[in-house]
């Protein structure tokens, strides 16, 4: 299953840049980034080329960092194909907690990346849909 | 004018005499408790040997610990069925101290407090508010009781509900109030947004007690009411309220030594210190049937003012309270020790060592933030998690120390490090 990374951050100028400074030095690529705010404090969620070794690296900096299993699938970037995904989703009672979505370059498709309770259950009812649901590598090297 | 004169005014040669008989029939008292039974049998202490007041000195201190493990009765020198009220400390809702008293001890405690009131010129013509906590709190019953032995009309209103506070002082023609320094600030307030001037109302005097102030804070409350407040001490482990009290010159508390043998110690050498030195206050309670307390140790750090009142009172006086000798902290009015704080933390596995009390005043009311910083290996990675963190945090604080504090999450390594003695506690409260 693919990993996001999502790390702790108090809501203060800089904390991007001082997590973007961590991951210049590994020559880590960034695929996706978003934030979850709650006032003080927030989430910042990464999708990386390199997540564990991304993580390892933010840890040791001395950030609260963790590697979160995610789900990403691949649609068509047109009106209607996430009516269409996201209805198998509710159809199956299958609850979004947290996503963010990208378009791909060159090829005429998206990705939704977005946080189940069950991921493997998730995966099973797209991939039974017919839907292309991306592997860890197939992800990271977008 | 004097509640008893013979007592207040006594020359300070029979007043040394009386001290003595006291401390004699105190020590016998003590003697009787499982506590202090076993404190003398263990250091050898013959209380047949002490033959004058210096002799005090060679008996072991009390502190508030000691209190606590003797709970519940350790300390106590009369059959269950003697004692006819119990008060507990504020503070923590787990092992609090407990003080207990017999009808004579109520009693006597209700004429000092009358004493105090009195030597600030309240007779039994006044009517007295009185807006203090009633329950396990020695502050409310303990000022009650005084005002309604002087003879007072007393007004048993408690604390908060301002309105009707103010509605009772316009019907009644309040003349004395009790009140923490904090609620004054803010009562006042709430009587000039209704349009009042509170220099109308009957309010002629206040006693404060509870909490710490300055005596700024005390000016500014005279000059917003109108009126004369003044200083009180006590403790719960003394009774309560009525320990020390101002006269009417305002220059130092009167502490009551027919009741209490004073002492003021170096903190650190626990050595005896001369009049007028500052020092720990430490007080051998000598008039309480139910629970006699040897050289307790007060932690308030004070100095005895040794020249004569011109009040006409022998009793010493003690300066205002300068601070503590150990860490405790009263917020809101409620005893905190960062001790505490810090056990309930340590015990919650997704937030580190490093925290830090911040205390602040808003609108005359104590706010207390606990500042803590996660623990990055226990970062679950979800907003949800973080959010029932924080409330559990709230909640298991919340249970202990009785107030509500502002939890904030913060990223490790936020706080400085703590280099040596780590500053936990930061106090911005002007008081």
């Amino acid at each position: 299953m693919p990993k996001q990374i999502s790390v702790f951050a108090e809501n203060k100028p800089g904390k991007i840049k001082k997590i973007t400074i961590v991951l210049e030095k590994r020559n880590i690529n960034i695929r996706a980034i978003t934030i979850s705010d709650s006032g003080d404090y927030g989430i910042i969620k990464l999708l990386v080329d390199k997540p564990l070794e991304c993580c390892e690296a933010l840890m040791e900096e001395g950030f609260a960092a963790t590697l979160k299993d995610i789900v990403a699938v691949k649609i068509d970037d047109t009106p209607g194909s996430l009516r269409r995904a996201s209805s198998v989703l509710a159809d199956n009672d299958v609850n979004v907690d947290d996503a963010y979505g990208f378009i791909l370059q060159g090829t005429k498709e998206a990705v939704f990346v977005f946080q189940v309770e069950n991921v493997q259950r998730t995966e099973n009812i797209l991939k039974d849909q017919g839907y292309d649901v991306l592997t860890d590598n197939e992800l990271y090297l977008i | 004018m004097y509640w008893n004169k013979d007592i207040e005014a006594i020359d300070r040669k029979s007043l040394e005499q009386l001290q003595f008989r006291k401390l004699k029939t105190a020590l016998e008292s003590a003697r009787r408790t499982s506590y202090y039974k076993k404190i003398f049998d263990d250091s050898n202490i013959d209380i047949d040997r002490i033959t004058s007041l210096d002799h005090l000195r060679d008996l072991p201190f009390t502190s508030k610990l000691d209190l606590r493990y003797s709970y519940p009765d350790g300390m106590v020198s009369v059959p269950r069925s003697d004692i006819v009220r119990m008060h507990a400390s504020s503070g923590t809702t787990g092992k609090s101290t407990v003080i207990f008293y017999t009808q004579k001890d109520i009693s006597d405690w209700a004429d000092l407090v009358a004493r105090c009131m009195m030597a600030t010129g309240t007779t039994r013509d006044d009517v007295f508010q009185n807006m203090m906590g009633y329950g396990l709190f020695t502050g409310g019953l303990g000022l009650h009781y005084g005002a309604e032995r002087l003879g007072c009309m007393v007004i048993p209103s408690s604390t908060g509900n301002s309105l009707k506070q103010i509605q009772l002082i316009q019907d009644f023609q309040t003349s004395v109030i009790h009140i923490t320094p904090s609620y004054a600030l803010h009562l006042v307030e709430v009587i000039l947004e209704h349009g009042i001037d509170p220099h109308d109302l009957s309010i002629r005097k206040a006693y404060l007690g509870a909490e710490p102030y300055s005596e700024g804070v005390k000016e500014k409350i005279q000059q917003q009411w109108g009126l004369e407040a003044y200083n009180s001490y006590g403790m719960s482990e003394m009774n309560g309220p009525g320990v020390a009290f101002e006269c009417i010159h305002k220059n130092g508390m009167h502490l009551w030594e027919d009741f209490y043998i004073m002492e003021i110690i170096d903190p650190d050498t626990e050595e005896a210190l001369p009049d007028g030195e500052e020092g720990e206050l430490v007080l051998t309670h000598v008039n309480r049937e139910a629970m006699p307390i040897i050289r307790y140790r007060t932690r308030d750090l004070t100095r005895i003012i040794p020249e004569p009142c011109p009040c006409g009172r022998t009793h010493r006086r003690i300066s205002r309270i300068k601070g503590r000798t150990d860490d405790m902290l009263i917020v809101g009015g409620v005893n905190v020790f960062p001790s505490q704080i810090e056990t309930v933390l340590m015990k919650i596995p997704e937030v580190g060592n490093n925290y830090q009390i911040v205390l602040d005043r808003k609108n005359n009311l104590d706010r207390m933030h606990i500042k803590v910083e996660l623990y990055s290996k226990m970062f679950h990675g979800d907003l949800k998690g973080l959010k029932s963190l924080s409330a559990k945090i709230t909640e298991e604080l919340r249970a202990l120390i009785t107030i509500n504090p502002l939890v904030e999450l913060l990223e490790p390594g936020s706080l400085p490090p703590s280099t040596g003695k780590a500053v936990r506690v930061i106090d911005n409260r002007e008081i």
